[in-house]
């Protein structure tokens, strides 16, 4: 019984590590080799480096247009993520806790949006973009991206919102304070937690967002990581090692991230896949 | 909207707002009142939707009409052509095609791994936490990231897959992955369960984690084996997880844009193509706007029809059941 138990504990410990193999390889796979020279990449592709050379990351780290980019990938997530909780937390409140004709077909219109994929308002949003001259220019992925943060946001904070019983609101009104103080001073900070989680998800949509930085910064002093990372390979496309070394660091902010907000980013994903 | 429906049941029942019933001689002031605040709180994420989520698709739709460069005058109106010339576009239907593919092998491999691995981790398994960590962190990073990784690990001639094709026999896989086109989309496929198990993973860990235990214990006190535990107990009681998973992987493939356009730009001779990339080639490097909007209609088309049939008759039967209830942690 023992040994049966111990065996099948080791099996799938097995099938446990296996899986780990396919997840880690090509991450570990990526560290090592931004410490060889690319001569040395095709020679011993799978050893340790011979001579653990750090001029690949230390070069990229002293190049001012990493950071530039780590920078602008930063002031852009948080720009977006302040527009779309803000928004999102104003009308979820309106959604949530006024009784309006019409509430429910404002509230569908918004969730509908959860099934407009970004692609196909990303050719008329480049000419919009154009026409009000707002390419090369941070807000023309800010405003966007927050627009597309709403739908979601919204399905979530409004379920919070509606958790929240009115008893309070009842007293608060009685004690003499109006809608807007009342959301502003007491239910914005009961909401913290949801507030939290939304802000995680935010940030890490826009910081991984391509298709409309790709669009609207011609100007390299705009670029964000995602967008340099495919400048940077594009440019050094021969120096394998130099280009995994840079996606190397360029991976650092969001796993670093993740480890910080782990539970509000797994728990945020999971409840908005399941509300949506 | 079937999308909506899963709070509106709960609502009715709480619907006893803090708007207190006015006296007759007050409604209307009362009703103004509350429409002009209600109007305050709503109109900023209102404006931020229509401008910049219906308004561009609406502009699609119309552009779709026309044959345009996108710059100069809009004026060469030709009705249907567009949509007539894209269904006989061969770049086309292959998109389609490809997009199938993907989510095709998405439903029969990607979500099945991906279960596999939460029942896994759903044992009790010491550093079970971390492997489920581990697991994840793909889904963190870009598909830009992502698609530069496996661009230099499939790369011809110097890439880790050719040393390990080499070494395990496989010598007809060397050089070839990501630039052979018999290979391309299965090697595509390796990287999108790569990134995306773990998302499935961690939303079947919560499925599972709402199953009582109880259950499980009075099938196996029935004499129910393990196999017959889970296909009799907790695959139905996952059911709605699982109907969620296959919707976002189905929209997850059919929008599919930046992985492909950083590995393969929808090469080697348009065989890895999708429809998000034929359309940023048509309106971004061949300055065929018109055509490029039409391309963007259909995509938009296909979502739409795909999400309202598939909340109609396959999410409709979950909304008493865990999804609604808020499932998540």
């Amino acid at each position: 019984m023992n040994a049966r138990r111990t065996a099948r504990g080791l099996s799938l410990h097995a099938v446990v590590w296996l899986i780990g193999a396919f997840v880690v390889v090509p991450l570990v796979y990526a560290v090592i080799s931004g410490f060889k020279s690319t001569g040395e990449l095709t020679t011993n592709p799978f050893g340790l480096p011979e001579h653990w050379k750090t001029g690949n990351y230390t070069g990229i780290l002293g190049d001012g247009m990493f950071w530039r980019q780590i920078a602008n990938s930063a002031g852009i997530a948080i720009g977006t993520t302040c527009c779309t909780v803000a928004a999102s937390a104003m009308a979820a409140f309106a959604l949530a806790r006024y009784a309006f004709r019409g509430r429910e077909l404002f509230y569908t219109l918004f969730t509908i949006g959860l099934m407009f994929p970004f692609a196909v308002a990303v050719l008329p949003l480049f000419l919009l973009l154009r026409n009000v001259d707002l390419l090369d220019n941070p807000l023309g992925v800010i405003l966007p991206q927050a627009a597309f943060g709403l739908p979601m946001t919204i399905i979530i904070l409004r379920g919070f919102f509606r958790t929240i019983p009115a008893e309070i609101e009842e007293a608060a009104v009685m004690d003499g304070c109006g809608k807007f103080r009342f959301f502003w001073k007491i239910l914005l900070p009961m909401a913290r937690p949801a507030l939290g989680t939304v802000s995680v998800l935010a940030i890490v949509a826009s910081w991984n967002n391509f298709f409309l930085p790709l669009l609207v910064f011609n100007d390299p002093k705009w670029q964000t990581i995602p967008v340099g990372v495919q400048q940077f390979q594009g440019q050094y496309s021969t120096d394998y090692a130099l280009v995994l070394a840079y996606i190397v660091l360029a991976m650092v902010p969001a796993l670093a991230f993740y480890a910080v907000a782990e539970r509000q980013l797994i728990g945020g994903l999971t409840a908005g896949a399941t509300k949506g | 909207m079937p999308s909506s429906v899963s709070t509106l049941t709960e609502e009715r029942t709480q619907d006893a707002l803090p708007v207190a019933p006015p006296a007759p001689a007050r409604s209307l002031l009362r009703g103004l009142r509350s429409w002009a605040s209600v109007a305050w709180f709503l109109v900023p994420a209102l404006v931020l939707f229509l401008v910049f989520v219906l308004a561009p698709i609406a502009v699609a739709v119309y552009t779709g009409f026309f044959k345009w460069s996108g710059t100069g005058p809009m004026d060469d109106f030709v009705g249907i052509e567009n949509y007539t010339k894209l269904f006989d576009d061969q770049v086309f239907l292959g998109d389609l095609g490809h997009g199938l593919y993907l989510i095709t092998l998405s439903i029969t491999v990607q979500l099945p791994f991906a279960l596999f691995t939460a029942v896994l981790l759903n044992q009790r398994l010491r550093g079970r936490a971390v492997y489920r960590m581990l697991f994840f962190a793909p889904y963190i990073l870009s598909e830009v990231v992502t698609a530069v990784l496996f661009t230099m690990i499939f790369l011809p001639g110097a890439g880790m897959a050719d040393h390990l094709a080499g070494a395990l026999g496989l010598e007809g896989l060397r050089g070839k992955w990501l630039s052979d086109p018999s290979t391309v989309m299965p090697t595509l496929f390796v990287v999108m369960t790569w990134k995306y198990f773990g998302f499935h993973m961690m939303l079947f860990l919560a499925g599972l984690q709402s199953i009582p235990g109880e259950l499980l214990e009075a099938a196996s006190i029935d004499g129910a084996g393990v196999w017959q535990r889970f296909r009799h107990v907790t695959l139905p009681l996952l059911g709605p997880t699982i109907r969620i998973s296959v919707f976002l992987s189905v929209i997850g493939a059919i929008q599919l844009f930046d992985l492909v356009w950083v590995m393969t730009a929808g090469g080697p001779n348009h065989s890895s193509e999708t429809m998000a990339i034929s359309m940023f080639q048509f309106g971004f490097k061949r300055y065929q706007v018109g055509y490029a909007s039409a391309i963007s209609v259909v995509l938009f088309m296909i979502s739409l029809v795909f999400s309202l049939f598939y909340q109609r008759y396959a999410l409709r039967r979950d909304l008493s059941g865990a999804v609604t209830s808020g499932g998540g942690r």
